[in-house]
């Protein structure tokens, strides 16, 4: 079985995001950007599976500028055997993205896709479920297991109230939640590796997709600040202070 | 103009997170009408038709609705949404599981987690973790999204709406629902609560979470919550998680014990009336952001402050 891992090159996590003055965005410029934490479990995920000998082949997509090849040089890294880079420097909204995955879909023909749940830039948690859509496949969100069950998957979901399992039917698209597993550092020897494993370049017009946003961003404001407050010394200071907020 | 608020609901009630997305839509604007899916789910359906301002309630039942799978509730929702302009869900594990997939097929881009709505097509939401606002105009006919709880105000009840009861397509579908294994507690729910006590990494171990942080919690009758860092550990169970990508939520006191404050946490729990943080750590983050901090050792501070309440 064939699996495409579609991965997005994010903001590093450690970085706190600043928003620019003219209110268009947040700044991007020289910050340290890396594989979105969601997509590395899913490539984590897509290499366990090969290394039980459940996969044959990982597929890593990503979808951006031209730097998002070393995203995907990341994956490759990590145990993917090859990557496709559809390079665009437009602003691609989850329902184009899943538009131009359908299309990759359509010609890769693999039997699953596991893509992380959620962004960390713009938090939208929706690609993996409008790709499932699109494709009328099942889907298995917010996973944190996967289990191949004979032709069908058995995907465990991290919800509100617990743990749920599903069943599906294959193909099929599962998003990862963040305890599917522990994602592995690359070794040297694979980085070398993967600098020659192949990442074929396309754009959005090679696959007739139209990627137009539907979204026009009006502006990009900082939260409330909330000031720091004060420290008290003890217990007892704080369950006075607690009293005369009225919080208890 | 209609908007359809999908119910989250436990067939015997309805959850209070449906009384915050009918708020979305009142600000919205329009008829409101609520889908309820479920199995014997009568009396959640009764209690949304006691919701103010609800034109009538549409009751879809059958037993791929106990547990719905996506797919179903995608094949329930996608041929009502030709008689609405919105589709509007809680942003919970169900709202965000459905959402995007009605979306994709209907064409449109959803919208998540808003926190305001400005007008028809504009709306306001969190990105980068809450780090940055967001106002977003929509060019899509249909807005189809998912309501940040925390940002409205429960709808009042006093409604009396009519409950129509649909045909529901009952499959097969694609997935099934095989288990769940939910965590059992007579605490308030996390998204509900008005006190919550989180614990974090500095617990160090499962034994120690409960044997510290649970009684704190009774104490004040408040909700358990935690930090990645611990749930990772194993510490405590998923859905204990607060933050960026766990629940986000916003009670009268919130109490975080243990817990550093990197911003994935802070994203969860910074709009929290009153924020209290125990750490021992004088640098940690969550002290720029708490109202009252206290710094020392939490396996002394906690029994103290327990006894003394």
């Amino acid at each position: 079985m064939k699996v495409l891992v579609p991965v997005k090159r994010v903001i590093d996590y450690n970085v706190r995001p600043r928003v620019k003055p003219d209110q268009s965005g947040v700044d991007l410029a020289n910050v340290k950007m890396a594989m979105n934490p969601f997509c590395e479990i899913a490539v984590e995920e897509a290499v366990r599976m090969k290394e039980k000998g459940l996969v044959t082949e990982i597929v890593i997509v990503s979808i951006g500028p031209l730097q998002a090849q070393e995203t995907i040089r990341v994956g490759l890294a990590m145990g993917g055997d090859r990557g496709i880079l559809v390079q665009t420097d437009q602003r691609v909204e989850p329902l184009g993205v899943a538009k131009l995955l359908k299309a990759i879909v359509d010609q890769e023909q693999p039997g699953l896709v596991i893509t992380g749940k959620q962004a960390i830039d713009d938090d939208n948690n929706a690609t993996g479920q409008m790709l499932a859509a699109l494709l009328d496949w099942p889907q298995g969100t917010f996973a944190s297991a996967v289990v191949k069950d004979g032709d069908n998957l058995k995907v465990t979901r991290e919800v509100d109230g617990g743990l749920q399992t599903v069943s599906m039917s294959l193909p099929a698209v599962v998003t990862t939640d963040l305890r599917l597993n522990e994602p592995r550092f690359a070794s040297l020897p694979n980085i070398m590796k993967a600098k020659k494993k192949e990442i074929a370049m396309k754009t959005p017009a090679d696959y007739g997709v139209d990627i137009a946003p539907r979204l026009t961003v009006v502006r990009v404001t900082e939260p409330k600040k909330r000031e720091a407050g004060e420290k008290v010394a003890d217990v007892d200071a704080l369950i006075a202070k607690l009293k005369l907020a009225g919080a208890i | 103009m209609a908007v359809l608020v999908l119910a989250e609901h436990s067939n015997a009630a309805l959850n209070d997170a449906t009384l915050k997305v009918v708020s979305a839509a009142v600000a919205f604007g329009g008829d409101i009408d609520i889908l309820v899916a479920g199995e014997k789910a009568g009396p959640a359906a009764e209690a949304a038709a006691k919701v103010a301002g609800v034109r009538k309630v549409l009751l879809a039942e059958g037993a791929v609705y106990g547990k719905p799978v996506a797919e179903a509730l995608e094949a329930l929702i996608i041929p009502l949404m030709s008689g609405y302009d919105a589709l509007f869900a809680p942003a919970t594990t169900t709202g965000k599981n459905i959402v995007p997939r009605v979306a994709a097929r209907l064409d449109v881009m959803s919208l998540t987690d808003i926190t305001k709505v400005i007008d028809k097509d504009t709306f306001e939401r969190p990105i980068y973790a809450g780090n940055a606002i967001l106002t977003v105009k929509s060019s899509d006919a249909k807005k189809i999204l998912t309501v940040r709880g925390t940002a409205f105000q429960p709808a009042e009840l006093g409604g009396s709406a009519a409950i129509e009861t649909i045909q529901a397509p009952q499959g097969p579908f694609k997935s099934v629902f095989v288990s769940e294994e939910l965590s059992k507690s007579d605490r308030p729910e996390l998204a509900s609560a008005k006190r919550i006590v989180s614990g974090g990494r500095a617990l160090a171990s499962a034994e120690q979470f409960q044997q510290y942080i649970l009684p704190l919690a009774d104490k004040l009758g408040a909700g358990v919550g935690a930090s990645r860092a611990a749930v990772d550990a194993g510490y405590a169970p998923n859905d204990y998680q607060v933050g960026q990508t766990g629940k986000v939520v916003a009670p009268d006191l919130y109490v975080a014990v243990g817990i550093s404050g990197a911003i994935q946490h802070l994203a969860g729990m910074k709009d929290s009336k009153i924020i209290v943080a125990i750490n021992k750590d004088e640098e940690a983050p969550i002290f720029q952001i708490a109202d009252f901090a206290l710094v020392g050792d939490l396996f002394k501070i906690l029994p103290e402050l327990t006894a003394k309440l």
